[in-house]
This record gives C-alpha cells, structure tokens and sequence, in this order.
C-alpha cells in the first residue's frame, strides 16, 4: 500500500492516514511511505491514493502522549524513513500502550534520535537568523531574512517569530517556502533564492564592531564555538565573516597584553641586601629610568616597627639613605620628642627612587603616580615579607597606597587606618607637608603629627 | 498562500542609517568618539563579565501587536565568539569612566584605556535595532562609577525605563546593581530588570580588601541580601494578587574571580554554596582571571588555566541538579583544597568514595543513579522510565549514554556485574589515561 502526504511537514496529514491505516489493520512492513514532492515528476501523478476502509469492530486506535510528543518533532525531519519509523511505533502501541516511555528500546531511541535534531535546527533557526532593513513602496519598513534549514520546520517555527516580532512587518525566505508577515496576518509563499534577499543593513558596521569587541583573545576556544555555531551557518551571518582575522590575530593579542601587563620581577629577594642589590636595577617604571640611584630602607629589622615615607628627596638620592633631608630631620626630630628612636625601626619609602624635575638651579620633587605607587608595591611588599613589622606608619598618602592598595585621605582617616594580618597600619601626613606650611597653620598641622606620632609611640612601647 | 510571486526586484538597503539622538547633556559631545567607536570601546570594557544568560524569566511577547519582543523561558544564544562564549545579550558598560580602582579590573581609575560614555538613550536605541534584527536578546548593562554610586545606578534604571517604557520592549534586560547605591534604587532596577546582579568578585574578603580596596563584603552581602527579600516577596504578593509588580523574575546572579588570589576550589564551592543559600541566587559565575591590558603589579603573572573554571562549573552543576552537598564537591579535591583538572569532579568523588558502587540500574534510586560518572539528568530520567517497561541490559544503557566505558565500572545490569573493577588501584588511569602535557607558551 502506498501512502503520499500533501507535504513533507504535514503532521496532521501523517496522523490521520495513520489513524486509517491502523483502522484497516495494514501492518507496517504492507505500507511504503512516500516523500512528498520526491515522486516520479509529475506531482499530479501521485494524487493522494484513497485511504482504506477500517475494518469492521476494529478498536479505537491508541495514541499516548509521550509517543505524540516523540513522533511531532521526529516527523519534520528531513529523513525518508520518519513516517515508516513513527507507524511502526504506533502499530506497536496498539499492543503494548507504554511503549513509548522506553528511551532503551531502539526504535524510540531511532525516533529520538530523529527529533533532536530537528529541535536543534528550530533553535539555531531562531538564534542565527539575520533580519535585513528595507523600504517598502509606502516608505514603512520591512525586515527581510535569508535563512537555510535542514528540515521541515519553516512552518513551526512560524509562531516563534510572530510573537516576537509582532508588530514589525517581516518575511522569512528559505529555499523550501518564504512567511511574510504585515502586522496582522502571516502568508506563505513560494521558494526563494538568496538573491530575493537584501544584501546588507546599515546596521551590520555596528553589530560587527560590538562583535569584534566582546570577544576576549586571552582565552581562544575555537571548538567551542564551533559545536554551536558550526560553519554552514556562518555564511548567511553578517559577524562571522571576522572570525578568521580574530582567530588569527588573537595569540598575537594576547602576547600584547600579556607585554603590557608583564612585571616580572623574577624570584622575590632572600635577604634585605638582596633586595636592596634588586632595587638598584630595577626599571619597572619611568621613576626607575630616569638615572637616579635607588634608595633602599634601614634599621633595625628587630625593632617590630616600620616607617614608610613617599620617596627619597634630592639628599636621600645624593647619600643613598632615607630620611635625611630636611623632611627626615622634622621627623627624626619628632619621634625623638616622643620616645622612639628612628635607629631602633625600620625606615623605608613607598617608592624607591627619586621622581623629580630637572630645573638649572636643583632637582624640583614630583609626586609618584598612582601606577608607579602600585609598580613598586612588589619591593614593598617583599621588604615587608623580611622586615615583618608588627607597627607601620605611612606617612601621607602615597605611602597608604603602597601599603593598602587605595589612596586614603590623611585629614580625614588619619590614625588606625587598617590591620593586615595583625599588622597595624597607622597614618599621618607626610612631613615635608608641614615644611610648607607656614604659622598658626603649620603649628596647628604640627600639633597633629606629634598627637599622630604619640599614640604611635604609645603602640611601639606596648610592643613585647 | 500568498498570492502572486515575489517583487520582482531584489530588495535594496535603506541609504541612512539609524539617527542615535543624544540629548546633549554632555558638553564633551562634542569631541566624543563616533558610537561605532565608543560601542568599541564600551563592549571591550564589558567582556569580562562571564554571564550572558537569558533564561528563565517570565514568559513575555508582542503578539497582540504592541511592542516588541519575546521571553519564552528559555535563552537563546545568537552568536558565539571565538572564546567559545556564548552572545546572547548586548553587553556593554554605560561609561568605563570609574571612581574606583580595583586592581583586576582594566577600567580602574588608574589605568590606562580610553574611556567613553553611552547616553541611556543611546543604549535604548541600539538595544531596540540590534533586536529588530535578531542580532540579540535583550540587554545587559553595567557601567563604572561616576561622579557618586547613586547617579550611576539612576543612569542605569534610564536606559531601562526608557525602553520599558519607551519602546515597550519585552526582550530581557539584565542591570548590573551598585552595592553602594541606595536600595530604593536598587528595587526600582528590579522592576524594570529582569536579571539584577552584583559581582561579590572575589572569593575571599582577604582577596577583596586586597585587590579592591573600595569595595566591601558586608556593603555587597547586604546588597545581595535586599535584593533577595525583595524577590521573595514579590513573589508571594503575585501569589496573592494577579497584578502585583514582577521583580527581577529571573532572580539575581553574581560573578567571581578565579585565580586572582590564593583561594582554592574548595574555598570558592563553600564560598557559592553560602551564597546559593543565604540569598536565593539563581548562578554564580566563574571567572578565570584574564590577562588585561595595563594590567597593575599586584595581580599575579600566570592564568589560572581554564580548565579549572570549567572543572568549578561542573562542580556547581553537581550541587545545583546532583544533589550533592558542599562538602561532599569538597572531598573530591585533593589536600590542597584543587580540584583534579584531568578528570571532571563528579569521577573524582566516585574514585574516592568507591564504597558507593556498583549501582544497579534496576533498582537504585534516583539519587544513587545521579552519582554515577558519565549518567547525565537526561540519561537517569530515561533508564527510571525505560526501567518500568522492563529488565535494563548493558547494551540498553549504552544507548543512552555516550560513553559506555566511563559508565560501566560502576553500574550494575541484567547482564553485567563489573568484577573487582572498583578495586582496581589503575581505574583512574583506565578512565582517564594521563595526556602529553602542552607547554605554557606564556609561562613565566
């Protein structure tokens, strides 16, 4: 018996010749299922034969869900077989109703297998189809899509763009069928070629740049990409065109920022000398190129305490120590006044060589950048690794940015500023600040530093 | 059908493009860079964020004519990168102008990039005509801080607003939140959003007083935690009255760092674990720290591989659809607290604990079936349904599996009882025989 359906996605059409069939009682191997459209030629030739007549007392035909939902998606597959296949299943229903529900069994696993990718080629539908701006006639705008399924499902995948789009006009052409819809009805129409597509949409410049840009080269996965975008699909997507260059481009991408980013400062230093010996080639930053001679930290490791500064001056720079240019001797000074002695701590800055203007009369100081603070950091952070101060005291701003990450305000987080990993960091202005400074102000500032470098000293001496 | 053939005309570009309006609020308009050029700059900005999801919101659509757009559950992906990710939404940042100066991040203050600012309007607009053409879902916006959290986050809830309202647009809008913007803001975002999220960005508080010194676990936890009621309760009132307001109905995610500081995965899976608990979240992100451009000193030199981001991911999955609790994802790290990168996490705790199996495919519970390396949700729905019909066989589990020899170990059926295979001391070299290691290119 030979069975041809009006079309090749006619799942009502399958299941009322199957219904008939099965009332008939013809078992599946009697039945040959045509491909509609694949005949002989001359399609009037195969006029739909009449279906049989059930036969007399036969029961109702059985059709459980789960086989409906097994066989809806199996059916718009582009494989002869997937009428043959879904009528042996149902024949088989007839007998065993749960037959179905067994995912083992091979013919529903055939059947499943027949689905799958049928709902694959539905939702690629929907994520890779390009609609393309055109003028209408009266000037409105109409969207117009090019598309290439694999199987059936141009039509049931028709509601998934009206919903969507509803209130737009748009035509969806393929080489099996074209929709068109005009806000209110969806037409079907013949087959197109891709030439009844538009070639371009302004927007598409747009929509590549984005593309280009969202894609992050340090971390290429090109199989990825192509087990859910393989490469038939590409052709027919105005962003895949850029994806050789981005590919090819990315490692050299990647090199670049890695370049960039690169601060190798090779293994962190053993001992105190060797990071001083470190300091003194080190060129990280432009402060490090500019031909002044590091300026490393020193005391008295034993001390448990630290005092970091900002950035040796023109005296440090010329004898190679901290602290011994008229801000040092303010503070030197100072802490005298208040019981510690600078000999008995560890003296250091945040970064390590001198910044500075070259003017005909004598090099003018200039404030480190936040990056070169952040550059230095490492030598910092490993001469807090050999030092292990129990106190800190940053003095001003960029020596908190060394210690803590962020520039702190003085004025108004001065004092306990953070504890990491049980080390108190503490804050006061930098003594140079109080140089500048000039009467009521700068006694008033002044005041404030010693009040600082008290409660400081009140920490030292608790120290065991 | 449709009457009569196609124009017989090919159809023709229209000669202008789309006219970005800007309100002229910025007095630097006029030296701004064109918006091909800031769209590359901010979309630059912005590929860091692992998450571009789309799923799971209220189903929405145009159908009766007004508006545009559609939510049907589940996400679509309209393109993929290279990188393998998925390009589901527009992601950009509003401006990467920042305040802040967070060490693993290429926007802060102290770094280097250009910067470039998006008009709300803007962002509306291109959402609205890369969506006309399919291009994408909806749209995801974060942006930087400017001038204070508050006018940021109002800038955000614009571009929002504006095409909630505007353009009545049913897409999927997905906000980055500012923890420290104020939390009526926060709530209006929920109900324009359908995806709110704040990054707790590293999985450590050490990690995160170090490498973003302006941010602070308590101020992000309490964040996260208001936007968590919030969802709940908007929730129940729509049990109770059919037009309450929907807020962010696809809950909130949250993203963090891998590899940027000294925790390890069994840090990072206590740390999501909390978070899945105590505020509902609907993900958590994993994102294997990336090289930057102008990358600061602090951050180490070498990736973390990616493997191991992908080995968190599984582990997620295994809490999320396995039922396996924390601390059992744990114990299949080793000491150190790493999870093993050749083979996935689910073999690891099943080579450790091999006291659980065999499994008989027959009759064990779902729950021992899950355990089971290489038996996926689909397969175990499958063999319980097959197994009502009757007796399973080896060859019929092998239909439902794409690796039988991973499966076979630790299974039972009619026909086959694997013999002291359990046992064996080489089962983990059997399974996953030991690759040629490919050398760092870029190792320090």
């Amino acid at each position: 018996m030979r069975v041809c359906l009006p079309a090749p996605d006619d799942s009502e059409a399958w299941r009322s010749a199957a219904r008939a069939l099965v009332l008939a009682g013809i078992e599946p191997d009697a039945v040959a299922w045509e491909e509609p459209g694949q005949g002989t030629g001359d399609l009037f030739a195969q006029e739909a034969m009449p279906l049989p007549p059930p036969r007399p007392g036969a029961a109702p035909v059985r059709a459980s869900k789960p086989f409906l939902d097994l066989v809806r998606m199996a059916l718009l597959n582009r494989a002869p077989e997937r009428f043959d296949l879904a009528y042996r299943l149902l024949w088989r229903l007839q007998s065993q109703p749960r037959a179905a529900q067994d995912a083992a069994d091979p013919l529903v696993r055939r059947l499943d297998q027949l689905s799958r990718p049928v709902r694959r080629d539905i939702h690629k539908m929907r994520a890779f189809l390009r609609f393309r701006g055109v003028a209408e006639a009266d000037g409105s705008e109409r969207f117009v899509a090019w598309f290439e399924p694999d199987h059936h499902i141009l039509r049931a995948n028709a509601g998934f763009f009206v919903r969507r789009f509803a209130a737009m006009r748009w035509s969806i052409l393929t080489p099996a069928g074209s929709l068109h819809w005009n806000g209110q009805v969806l037409e079907e129409g013949p087959p197109a070629t891709r030439l009844d597509a538009p070639g371009g949409d302004p927007l598409e410049e747009l929509w590549r740049t984005y593309y280009a840009n969202i894609f992050n080269p340090a971390r290429l996965k090109v199989g990825a990409m192509l087990k859910e975008m393989p490469r038939k699909y590409w052709k027919n997507m105005p962003e895949a065109a850029l994806i050789p260059d981005l590919i090819a481009g990315a490692q050299a991408r990647e090199a670049a920022m890695v370049d960039l980013g690169r601060q190798d400062f090779g293994p962190p230093p053993a001992t105190l000398p060797d990071l001083a010996q470190g300091l003194a080639s080190c060129r990280h930053c432009a402060i490090g190129c500019n031909g002044t001679r590091a300026v490393a930290g020193e005391g008295q490791p034993a001390g448990g305490f630290m005092i970091v500064g900002e950035q040796p001056g023109d005296t440090e720079e010329s004898l190679g120590r901290p602290f011994v240019g008229p801000a040092g001797e303010v503070l030197r000074g100072h802490l005298q006044a208040v019981g510690i002695d600078p000999g008995q701590g560890w003296l250091t800055n945040a970064v390590k060589h001198f910044k500075h203007q070259p003017t005909p009369k004598r090099r003018l100081h200039q404030s480190p950048t936040a990056g070169e603070i952040d550059t230095c950091r490492w030598w910092l952070d490993r001469e807090r690794e050999l030092v292990a101060p129990r106190l800190i005291l940053a003095l001003g701003a960029s020596a908190a940015r060394g210690l803590i990450g962020r520039t702190a305000s003085v004025q108004r987080e001065r004092g306990l500023l953070a504890t990491h990993e049980g080390t108190e960091i503490w804050l006061t202005c930098h003594p140079s600040y109080l140089l500048r400074l000039d009467g009521a102000a700068r006694a008033a500032e002044e005041a404030r530093f010693v009040q600082d470098l008290a409660s400081f000293a009140d920490r030292v001496r608790a120290l065991p | 059908m449709r009457s009569g053939a196609l124009p017989k005309t090919r159809w023709t570009a229209r000669a202008s493009a789309l006219a970005f309006r800007d309100d002229g609020t910025y007095k630097e308009q006029m030296s701004q860079p064109t918006v091909m050029e800031r769209l590359g700059i901010l979309a630059d900005a912005a590929k860091y964020d692992a998450s571009c999801a789309s799923s799971g919101t209220a189903k929405r659509n145009s159908a009766g004519g007004k508006g545009l757009g559609s939510t049907e559950g589940m996400g679509i992906c309209h393109a993929y990168a290279p990188d393998g990710r998925c390009i589901s939404l527009l992601k950009i940042l509003l401006t990467n102008h920042c305040i802040f100066d967070c060490h693993y991040c290429v926007n802060r203050k102290s770094s280097n990039v250009r910067r470039a600012r998006f008009t709300p309007q803007e962002v509306a607009d291109l959402t609205v005509a890369f969506y006309r053409r399919n291009y994408i879902e909806g749209l995801f916006l974060s942006s930087g801080i400017v001038r204070s959290s508050n006018h940021t986050m109002e800038q955000l809830i614009e571009a929002a607003r504006i095409l909630r309202e505007e353009h009545e647009f049913r897409g999927y809008i997905h906000l980055k939140t500012i923890p420290e913007a104020d939390p009526e803001l926060v709530a209006r975002a929920g109900l324009y959003a359908d995806r709110v999220s704040i990054n707790v960005e590293l999985p450590t508080q050490a990690g995160l007083a170090r490498l973003a010194p302006d941010k602070s676990t308590p101020v992000i936890e309490g964040a996260m935690a208001k936007i968590g009621s919030a969802i709940v309760e908007a929730k129940d009132a729509r049990k109770r009255f059919r037009h309450a307001p929907r807020f962010a109905p696809a809950g909130q995610s949250t993203q963090m760092i891998v590899g940027a500081d000294q925790a390890s995965d069994a840090d990072i899976v206590g740390r999501s674990a909390t978070l899945y608990n105590r505020f509902r979240l609907r993900r958590v992100y994993y994102s294997a720290f990336s090289p930057i451009p102008d990358a600061s000193a602090v951050l180490p030199l070498q990736r973390p591989p990616l493997m191991r981001e992908h080995r968190l991911y599984q582990s997620d999955w295994l809490m999320r659809f396995y039922g396996f609790a924390p601390h059992e994802v744990q114990q299949a790290a080793d000491p150190g607290g790493m999870l093993p990168l050749d083979i996935d996490p689910k073999l690891a705790w099943a080579l450790r604990f091999r006291e659980a199996f065999p499994v008989d495919v027959n009759r064990a519970p779902r729950e021992a079936l899950l355990r089971v390396p290489g038996l996926g949700v689909r397969a175990v729905g499958a063999l319980l349904s097959a197994r009502r019909q009757r007796r399973l066989r080896l060859e019929d589990v092998g239909r439902l599996t794409t690796s039988l020899a991973k499966v076979r170990p630790f299974i039972v059926t009619a026909d086959w009882r694997p013999t002291l295979l359990v046992d064996r001391a080489d089962l983990r070299s059997q399974l996953a025989p030991p690759k040629a290691q490919q050398l760092e290119l870029f190792g320090a």
